[in-house]
């Protein structure tokens, strides 16, 4: 954990209202499924933004936002050159070197960028990965998942792009040995319910609201099976069988 | 940092190496910020508010950035004074600096056997919150009316050993009548203000942001009433103020001494800027080479 300054390398919109921004990544740690909380302001905004590692490059952390309020505008303004803060990496991440065999990576929206990060650290780790990605209609970051998985499977509401429907109508945990999943907390509600009937172990990495990011402030406390836990330093990674989904 | 400045305050007779404190509930036990620096180069830290007993706090949104500042309504989740005294006061002792336990309650039992227990603990000062607006039936009640605020500092400081300081809310019907009822009570020190009760709507939910409804605003946009409770309080009351409300910067530090305070609590800034400690400290020592000042306590209560 080091709250250190960085450098913009480049910040493109990919799609509407979504965001990629690179930055130095100085060293910076970043396992699967862990999160930078960032800012780019000094006392103008009084919290930094929480944002999940769409890739750790070499010498570059990637994050891909969503541009929906005030923090992640001035970030989707930031030009190349400019100076931006990081504090992380925050939170325990996904156990990729835990895991063996084959896994499913099921994403939906936002949630599809932090398990690029963590299909290339699972086949790093020997594992099989299938993506299975949802999106409301337009698609994101779809192609960089290519390298790490096997097969990919998309789906759109409406059928814009690939299956029409929900991704989840794709999943059959049974031929997983364990499925991670990120999104709509309708979403990992669903495939925790399908792995828990499979008896697949499913690790959900939540969103929250967060003050401080590193586990001080008790502003994401969520209440689980074994007590109340910090989204920020005890998740954002849970097993789905430790969650009550009392949001 | 310059060591030619003499920075130590002393508050109800417990040493500080210097005015900046972490404030109650922004700072946890101080573990998770000392694995960005030394904690222990703050003057002290304030434990999260405790009750006699462990709570999980509050159901829904926690916390809520505002124009220059932000809300919470965290409701003193905390593991209970027994969890707090034989786990996180040894973790606490590490840093070296004064340890001050914060604890709220919700019956004047409560916070009389609270009190008694960390008073015979290994704490440097107990900091009573009666003003918490975050918990329903009690909290803040206590800080609202002087008179009930009077009977419970009454009751901690005749079991408390340890200096007493009494968290004041900005709440409070009248903030004079309460600093001085806290001090007829027996309290040592006052601090203030802790959080101004506010809301937030969320129009497209068509509801109120907060389960609760009403939530603390806290951040540099209370600073300039914070300032005026404290130099107010200060005129009126003998004992040391400890000035919170929105510190953000060494300036800000100096401010509050100037009206009066002793020694001061930084407490959102610590989300805007993790380091924001050790920088304030860091600016503080600059700041006072550049304003003439050789020993902080010679500004204190100038204006």
């Amino acid at each position: 954990m080091r709250y250190f300054d960085s450098k913009v390398l480049d910040n493109q919109q990919v799609a509407e209202d979504i965001f990629v921004l690179r930055v130095e990544r100085n060293g910076a740690e970043a396992k699967a499924g862990q999160f930078y909380m960032l800012k780019s302001w000094d006392k103008e905004l009084t919290l930094m933004r929480p944002i999940s590692v769409f890739k750790a490059e070499k010498d570059e952390l990637w994050f891909m936002y969503r541009l929906v309020g005030k923090g992640t505008q001035i970030l989707s303004l930031l030009e190349k050159g400019a100076s931006i803060k990081l504090l992380g990496p925050c939170g325990n991440g996904y156990p990729c070197e835990k895991l063996s065999g084959k896994v499913a990576v099921v994403g939906g929206g936002l949630g599809v960028p932090p398990l690029c990060e963590t299909s290339k650290q699972l086949t790093h780790a020997g594992v099989t990965v299938d993506a299975y990605l949802g999106f409301r209609d337009v698609l994101f970051g779809v192609e960089d998942f290519e390298p790490w998985c096997d097969s990919i499977f998309v789906s759109t509401e409406k059928g814009e792009e690939g299956y029409k429907g929900f991704v989840t109508d794709l999943l059959k945990p049974e031929g997983y040995d364990c499925v991670i999943t990120c999104g709509p907390e309708i979403m990992m509600r669903k495939v925790a319910a399908m792995c828990a009937e499979a008896d697949v172990p499913c690790y959900c990495s939540l969103e929250h609201r967060m003050a401080c990011g590193i586990g001080a402030c008790l502003g994401c406390s969520i209440r689980t099976q074994n007590g109340m836990k910090r989204v920020c330093k005890d998740g954002p990674v849970f097993l789905s069988t430790d969650l009550l989904w009392n949001s | 940092m310059d060591k030619s400045i003499n920075l130590s305050v002393n508050i109800a007779g417990v040493p500080f190496k210097n005015p900046v404190i972490a404030a109650s509930g922004t700072f946890g036990f101080g573990e998770e910020y000392n694995e960005l620096y030394d904690v222990g180069c703050l003057g002290g830290i304030c434990s999260k508010g405790l009750t006699l007993h462990p709570k999980d706090g509050n159901e829904g949104i926690r916390v809520w950035e505002t124009a220059s500042g932000m809300m919470n309504s965290v409701g003193l989740q905390n593991p209970g004074v027994e969890y707090f005294i034989a786990n996180d006061i040894p973790l606490m002792r590490r840093f070296g600096n004064v340890l001050i336990a914060n604890m709220g309650g919700h019956s004047l039992e409560d916070y009389v056997t609270g009190a008694s227990m960390l008073s015979a603990a290994d704490i440097d000062m107990l900091e009573l919150n009666i003003s918490c607006p975050n918990v329903k039936s009690g909290g803040m009640a206590f800080g609202i009316k002087a008179d009930v605020a009077h009977d419970v500092v009454k009751e901690v400081r005749a079991v408390c050993k340890k200096p007493l300081i009494v968290k004041l809310s900005p709440n409070a019907e009248n903030i004079l009548e309460m600093a001085k009822a806290c001090e007829d009570a027996g309290a040592d020190a006052l601090s203030l203000v802790n959080t101004f009760q506010a809301m937030a709507i969320d129009i497209r939910k068509r509801k109120p942001v907060f389960n609760n409804v009403y939530a603390g605003l806290s951040g540099a946009a209370i600073k300039p009433i914070a300032l005026r409770m404290v130099h107010s309080v200060c005129k009126q009351v003998h004992v040391p103020v400890i000035g919170i409300g929105g510190i953000y910067t060494a300036e800000d530090v100096l401010e509050f001494m100037m009206a009066g305070a002793s020694a001061v609590q930084i407490g959102t800034v610590n989300f805007n800027d993790p380091l924001a400690g050790k920088n304030v400290l860091e600016d503080l020592s600059a700041l006072c080479r550049r304003e003439g000042i050789v020993d902080i306590n010679e500004i204190k209560g100038i204006c």
